[in-house]
């Protein structure tokens, strides 16, 4: 699979071949070709957390490692680019263990339990995140985001620690709950110079302590948020939600396998950006716009991604019945 | 680039002091008066703006330095000034140890609570401490906004100072108009307490480092510490400077590259990459300009020969500069020095400036200082880049090498202090002279750094290949119960280890690393589990966080130890030993830099050589 978009012109310049192996089966592709990619020529899957097709791959979260024959460490086959004669394993013993840790270590931290087909994976990798001990209660609010970098903490031993903390819920479009954030700094990046340009958030502090934030930790309103919702589409833990859906999920009424999805243009402006509509029992319950899209690459603005309440009638939320729906 | 700023202002103060660095603001669009005509229709900026982000951390300095810490008008002013995001300037100021976000007393005194020093003295000092001025300011509740009198002083504990030859250490910090920064050594109980209420003031800083062997005449690459005044660019002529240059420039490029690959030189930073390969590489690279860039962080704990050649013998490394981006085609030299090092900074600029009004520049060139602002992990070459850069210090993923993209995405050459001063003696002498020295491929000489138990602490030069066991006798051990050997990210080494040939070649065999030259020895009564415990927390401090391996692992990394030494395990010592070596592994294997990759080192060494952690049956 080619990346689904091309950031920046389009690179026509001619491509030499590259011929690999990966899992004792040769391959050849156009040299600049990341292992993952040439993974997917061959029907190989590789797990991800930090990679999109539609953003700079940041490398971070090593879900992804491959070994390469020959070197030291292992590599992350979402950015590592393939090179002529290289033998790449993706199912090595070595690759295993440190998919499983990254695992383990991901699950015993962070609060996984929206994050699909994490259950499968944790499976697959035989993970066990209870091992390192009960979880830690969460912080308090606000804590997490005053630690002062490089200043330690000794550690309580009766607990793993965690970043668990309540929910943000500072608007009425989205909430924040970083205590499922896994740092993949994709919001980061939607957020920045890949799509939407507004630089709201960043990652702040360093360490165990990193956490996405604003400036000063503020709330979103007194933010430089936009509300275009696109660090929503493009977090993979659901950490970053609609107020809707996460107000639905907690009255137990969010059901994702009930809901029809069609596709259909925006409304409101010339672009026509095309949106994919969410419904459930006749209620647009969410507005996505597909990640393939030539033209969005899944971002929307605050009218496409939010604006469609009108349809509902003049109370939406409290008609998809957020209370009261069985 | 259109960005919200933030609604507070800033004081006159804290104006004036980023105006300093950045100059004055030339229209209202970076932070100048409102009311020109033609502000009102055309807004200057964009790119010449967004180019200045580099100087978004000497901005940060000039308001930790004035004021003690980073308002929010002050961090505000700033990205008005250079253009950058709010939200992104946080991400950076909230990294560096060094600045604080919050209000904070202009005297702080951060107290070295790191190996070399915890059982050398801090404990006495921070008893002192907490008994005459309360708690450290970490120890305020988590997250609780420590707001302290602003005419009191307040106290830190820090990692390293690189001053474990005159344990215990401190640095202190008094903003003001003229910040104040002094890295201090063999501080008393009594004269902590002192700094921190302000009744003592602050010594001078003309600290002469322990130079062990002082007038030996067969040193090299410390021939000149203590010898030649380090503040006068006649003395350092007069005793033969600036001959290697004239006859580099002579030799021409090439041929500068070819002696220091014949004299084999490999990097002292750590990682003993071959330094001409590295130059040959951005030498012949087509893009420009090509960059050089110093790396003086010096942050592994128990290193600090790069601290007495920046004090003691600064000239010899501009020279080394302006060799080295002559052999490679570097139009700018940087010079990164960690912020702990403050005489170093003053020392180095101060050559700079007497070598550039001598004329001794060629054209074009220049050497500008950048300073660090508290973080070990910008001595990872990448992190340092990002670092100059005005980012936070997170390493970049390699390849693409800093030979083909390095600092602002050119090729740059990037070098330890002392890998460039070997480069004087390679040209003097030839490089085959200087492979003479030394055994196999580990030629020259090395500078060691003997702290901890020794009789005579200090930098210690020797030919490589030199026995551990005579570099401990030189320093003079009494009980030793292990070494640590390449610092933090080294291992520790028994007491029957010692007789080891401190070659790459021999280490390697032994399982262990010079890597920086640290040689931190330990008497028989220390608590060597306290020591393991400090260097897992190490780790955790310092991890940038970018990736899950060591972000998390580092963590659970330290939680095992502290299990362990508490009695409070789960499921037993074994078990708890197996899930390091499963966390260990992992991080090695799949984390981006070498941090992590390093993190489990002196941890594995502790529990597989000195048995610490022994399964009781
Ligand atoms: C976490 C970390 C910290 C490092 N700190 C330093 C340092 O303080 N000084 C240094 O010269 N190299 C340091 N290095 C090594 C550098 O990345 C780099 O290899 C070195 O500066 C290259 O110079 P050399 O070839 O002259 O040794 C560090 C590496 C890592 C991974
Ligand atoms: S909603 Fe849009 S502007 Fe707001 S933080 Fe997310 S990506 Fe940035
Ligand atoms: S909030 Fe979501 S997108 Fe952002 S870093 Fe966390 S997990 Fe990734
Ligand atoms: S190994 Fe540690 S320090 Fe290095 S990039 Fe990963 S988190 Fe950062
Ligand atoms: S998917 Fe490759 S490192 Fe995250
Ligand atoms: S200065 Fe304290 S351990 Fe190095």
């Amino acid at each position: 699979m080619t990346p689904l978009v091309q950031l920046g012109r389009p690179d026509r310049t001619p491509k030499t071949m590259v011929t690999l192996t990966i899992d004792g089966q040769a391959v050849t592709v156009p040299e600049g070709t990341t292992i993952i990619n040439a993974c997917e020529s061959l029907g190989i899957t590789v797990p991800t957390l930090c990679y999109l097709e539609t953003l700079r791959p940041v490398n971070v979260c090593r879900l992804c490692v491959v070994e390469v024959e020959g070197a030291r460490v292992l590599a992350p086959a979402c950015s590592r680019a393939v090179e002529p004669g290289m033998q790449v394993q993706t199912q090595s013993a070595r690759v295993k263990h440190s998919r499983k840790l990254v695992l383990e270590l991901l699950a015993s931290s962070v609060d996984l339990s929206t994050t699909p087909g994490m259950s499968d994976l944790l499976e697959e990798y035989d993970c066990s995140p209870e091992r390192y001990g009960p979880p830690e209660p969460p912080h308090a609010p606000g804590t997490r985001d005053a630690h002062i970098p490089g200043h330690h903490q000794p550690p309580n031993v009766a607990y793993a620690a965690r970043v668990a903390q309540p929910t943000k819920v500072d608007n009425d479009l989205y909430i924040r709950d970083y205590g499922k954030c896994v740092l993949c700094y994709k919001c980061v990046e939607a957020c920045g110079p890949d799509h939407q340009n507004t630089f709201a958030i960043a990652v702040a502090g360093r360490g165990f302590d990193a956490r996405i934030s604003t400036e000063l930790a503020v709330p979103l309103p007194q933010s430089a948020c936009v509300y275009c919702g696109n660090c929503i589409a493009v977090c993979p833990t659901g950490a970053l939600m609609a107020k809707d859906e996460y107000d639905m999920r907690a009255a137990g009424t969010w059901h994702e396998e009930a809901q029809q999805v069609t596709d259909t243009i925006c409304p409101y402006c010339g672009v026509g950006c095309t949106l994919t509509l969410h419904v459930q029992d006749d209620i647009i319950v969410k507005s996505t716009s597909p990640l393939e899209n030539s033209i969005t690459l899944g971002n929307l603005c605050i009218k496409g991604r939010f604006g469609w309440r009108f349809v509902q009638g003049p109370n939406p939320v409290a008609s998809t019945g957020v209370s009261g729906r069985g | 680039m259109d960005i919200k700023l933030l609604d507070a202002t800033p004081t006159a103060v804290e104006r004036a002091a980023v105006d300093a660095v950045l100059g004055a603001p030339t229209n209202a669009w970076d932070g100048g008066a409102r009311g020109s005509a033609r502000d009102a229709h055309t807004a200057p900026g964009g790119k010449s703006v967004r180019d200045r982000r580099h100087e978004l951390i000497p901005a940060l300095h000039a308001l930790q330095g004035r004021v003690g810490w980073i308002s929010e008008g002050g961090l505000g002013y700033v990205c008005e000034r250079l253009g950058v995001p709010p939200a992104d300037a946080w991400g950076v100021a909230t990294f560096y140890a060094l600045f604080a976000t919050t209000p904070r007393p202009q005297r702080v005194l951060h107290v070295c609570d790191d190996v070399g020093c915890r059982n050398r003295g801090t404990r006495e000092i921070e008893h002192a401490l907490e008994s005459a001025c309360g708690r450290s300011v970490r120890e305020a509740p988590a997250g609780s906004q420590v707001v302290l009198d602003e005419r009191d002083g307040a106290w830190m504990h820090s990692p390293c100072l690189g001053l474990c030859d005159a344990a215990p250490a401190a640095l202190l910090t008094i903003a003001g108009e003229t910040p104040v920064e002094r890295l201090l050594g063999h501080v008393t109980p009594q004269q902590a307490v002192g700094l921190v209420t302000g009744s003592d003031s602050a010594p001078a800083d003309s600290h002469v480092p322990e130079l062990p062997q002082h007038g030996d005449p067969s040193l090299v690459l410390l021939k000149r510490c203590g010898v030649v005044d380090p503040t006068s660019l006649e003395a350092y002529r007069t005793a033969g400077g600036f001959t290697a240059l004239a006859k580099a420039r002579a030799m021409g490029a090439e041929a500068v590259i070819a002696e220091v690959s014949a004299a084999k030189l490999v990097g002292r930073g750590g990682a003993a990459f071959p330094t001409g390969r590295k130059w040959e590489a951005v030498r012949t690279q087509a893009a420009s300009p090509h960059y050089l860039v110093c790396n003086a962080d010096e942050s592994e704990p128990g290193t600090f020969k790069d601290r007495v050649l920046l004090t003691q013998d600064p000239f010899a490394l501009v020279e080394s500069l302006m060799i080295a981006s002559f052999a490679t085609g570097a139009s700018r030299a940087f010079v990164y020095i960690r912020a702990e090092y403050p005489l170093a900074a003053d020392r180095m600029a101060n050559a700079i400036q007497q070598t550039r009004d001598a004329g001794l520049f060629a054209a074009g060139f220049d050497i500008e200082i950048r300073r660090g602002a508290g973080a070990y992990i910008c001595g990872e070459e990448t992190a340092l880049f990002e670092s100059i850069e005005g980012k936070r210090g997170e390493p970049r993923s390699k390849p693409p090498f800093p030979v083909e993209v390095g600092l602002f995405g050119k090729p740059t050459v990037v070098n330890n202090v002392e890998t460039l001063l070997n480069v004087l003696p390679i040209v003097l002498e030839g490089g085959a002279r200087y492979a003479s020295t030394g055994s196999g491929n580990s030629t020259g000489t090395r500078l060691f750094c003997l702290s901890g138990a020794v009789a005579r602490p200090g930098v210690y030069e020797v030919p490589m290949g030199t026995n551990l066991r005579d570099l401990l006798a030189m320093a003079g051990t009494d009980s030793v119960s292990a070494i640590l050997l390449g610092g933090a990210a080294g291992t520790f080494l028994r007491a029957d280890e010692i007789d080891l040939p401190l070659t790459l070649e021999a280490s390697r065999a032994a399982n262990t690393t010079l890597g920086s030259g640290v040689v931190m020895v330990f008497a028989d009564h220390a608590d060597l589990r306290d020591v393991v415990l400090r260097i897992a927390g190490f780790f955790r401090d310092e991890s940038c966080g970018q990736c899950v391996p060591c972000r998390v692992g580092t963590v659970r990394q330290e939680e095992a130890l502290h299990r362990i030494v508490k009695g409070a395990t789960l499921g037993g010592t074994g078990r708890e030993l197996a899930l390091l070596e499963e966390v260990g592994v992992a991080m090695r294997d799949a984390s981006i830099c070498g941090l992590g990759q390093t993190a489990y080192s002196a941890v594995e060494s502790a529990i597989k050589r000195l048995r610490l952690f022994e399964v009781v049956s």
